[in-house]
């Protein structure tokens, strides 16, 4: 039985942590409520700018329209951008991402280069590529697989303003050699309690066909483009629009899906800290019980042995 | 057979009907009427002024540019910015014109100038459609009105 100053201790410790995740569930909770208030007033327009440039895209057989909507024949190399949280303690959140983004690329079987946003995205990925380092028998297009750009910190409520530079990449890594597809892989906000990790075709822009099953469980198929139409005509022309709205509706799929991650990323660490807060109360609980345990236990053979003593000396005088 | 139209912004969804006679566009290339059964059409939107007509009534928008994908029975207004007509408060719109007006005055770098003239451009143009909407008497009906 631990002495009751050590219960104390571990009492007061509890305590502590309590207080902290209490603290940082009440932050999230603010945050999650305009996270999630963004997420869901933007997400009309993204999912019409999706459903348009999809349609666009169906259009273009043969010889592309814009230089994001060609499609290779070859995929010799893709890469992903990988959307988590700067920081932990939000469950399961950056694991779960990361770990789908994975799995993903390993049933790929393509060399990746790695975009990530968010500081846990890439210490993940980086001890992901340092352990393929050591494994001689990782295959060669696992271990040909290197992060090339890679992001932190974001505004708490960003625009597009914020994301240019990361969409400069992504259209940089497409257009130039070697990189055939772009892929981009985040946590969809479903609601407080669930949320979806998942990867999502960026570009080249066309209904996405997987090469296998795996493949196909791993990636969302784009929504159904249920309006088949093979000619648009354009005002002013087709490559006025497209040159605008091509480039600029996937800064916006990139930015959708960043809000999706941050109102996810909320959302988790307020449930896990709620959850923390719950354990630790419960663990204060018990502790409570146990030092009031002790506690007794110590008076009652300290008052034991006071009446033994005082019965020893009164036996003594009889004596 | 009505014409579909829904109206958003970047930031929200504005409107949406399924029961629209007529869609006046505020075109890049000249405003444009879009009936049911118009060819399928992609386009860019100017600053001006959106117009729905419904039966009698009219749902008037001021969009600032964005994207218009017109299909046989849908219309689907994306907007860079947009406020419905109802929202329009003269006070403010002069007021943001006087601020781009005065900003203007204290010979701005090259970069601030182009943001300047657009909020100006926004604020004239809210203006206008404005005083248009005032001068046209019409029953405009708002937002509140649809919902309840």
């Amino acid at each position: 039985m631990p002495s009751t100053r050590e219960i104390r201790r571990r009492i007061r410790s509890v305590k502590n942590i309590n207080q902290v995740t209490r603290a940082l569930e009440a932050v999230s909770a603010s945050s999650v409520r305009k996270a999630q208030a963004a997420v869901l007033a933007s997400r009309p327009y993204a999912q019409h700018a999706y459903d348009v440039l999809v349609n666009v895209a169906a259009q273009s057989t043969g010889v592309p329209l814009h230089p994001l909507l060609e499609v290779r024949p070859e995929v010799r190399c893709i890469a992903v951008l990988l959307i988590t949280g700067d920081r932990g303690l939000a469950g399961a959140y950056n694991a779960n991402i990361v770990r789908r983004a994975i799995r993903f690329v390993e049933q790929y079987e393509r060399p990746v280069h790695w975009i990530t946003v968010g500081r846990k995205g890439r210490d993940l990925i980086r001890r992901y590529l340092a352990r393929l380092e050591r494994d001689e028998t990782a295959p060669s297009y696992l271990r040909d697989q290197r992060i090339v750009a890679e992001f932190s910190h974001l505004p708490a409520d960003p625009d597009l303003g914020d994301i240019a530079q990361i969409a400069r990449v992504v259209f940089d890594e497409f257009l130039t050699e070697p990189v055939d597809e772009v892929f981009i892989a985040y946590t969809n906000f479903i609601n407080t309690v669930t949320q979806q990790p998942r990867v999502l075709p960026l570009l080249p822009l066309r209904p996405f066909e997987a090469r296998s099953r795996e493949i196909m469980e791993l990636v969302e198929p784009e929504p159904e483009v249920r309006y088949r139409n093979r000619d648009y005509i354009y005002e002013p022309s087709a490559a006025a629009i497209l040159n605008e709205i091509i480039p600029r509706f996937t800064e916006l799929q990139i930015l959708q899906a960043i809000r999706e991650s941050l109102s996810s990323e909320h959302s988790a660490r307020m449930i896990a800290m709620r959850n923390a807060s719950e354990s630790a109360e419960s663990l204060g609980g018990v502790l409570q019980l146990e030092y009031n345990k002790a506690r007794q236990l110590s008076i009652t053979s300290e008052i034991l042995d006071i009446v033994g003593g005082v019965e020893a000396l009164r036996q003594a005088e009889e004596d | 057979m009505p014409l579909e139209v829904e109206v958003v912004s970047r930031v929200r969804r504005l409107y949406h009907t399924d029961r629209a006679d007529m869609v006046i566009i505020p075109g890049s290339e000249g405003e444009m009427g879009v009936l049911p059964n118009h060819t399928p059409l992609l386009t860019t939107l100017a600053f001006g002024e959106l117009r729905i007509v419904e039966g009698k009534d009219v749902v008037s928008f001021v969009v600032y540019g964005g994207v218009v994908e017109v299909r046989p029975h849908k219309v689907t207004v994306l907007a860079d910015d947009a406020e419905s007509v109802y929202e329009l408060d003269m006070g403010e719109i002069e007021a943001a014109r006087k601020r781009a007006r005065d900003l203007m005055a204290e010979s701005p770098s090259e970069a601030q100038r182009a943001e300047i003239a657009q909020d100006l451009r926004r604020a004239e143009i809210a203006a206008r459609v404005y005083s248009r909407v005032q001068g046209r008497g019409q029953r405009v009906r708002s937002l509140e009105d649809e919902e309840s």
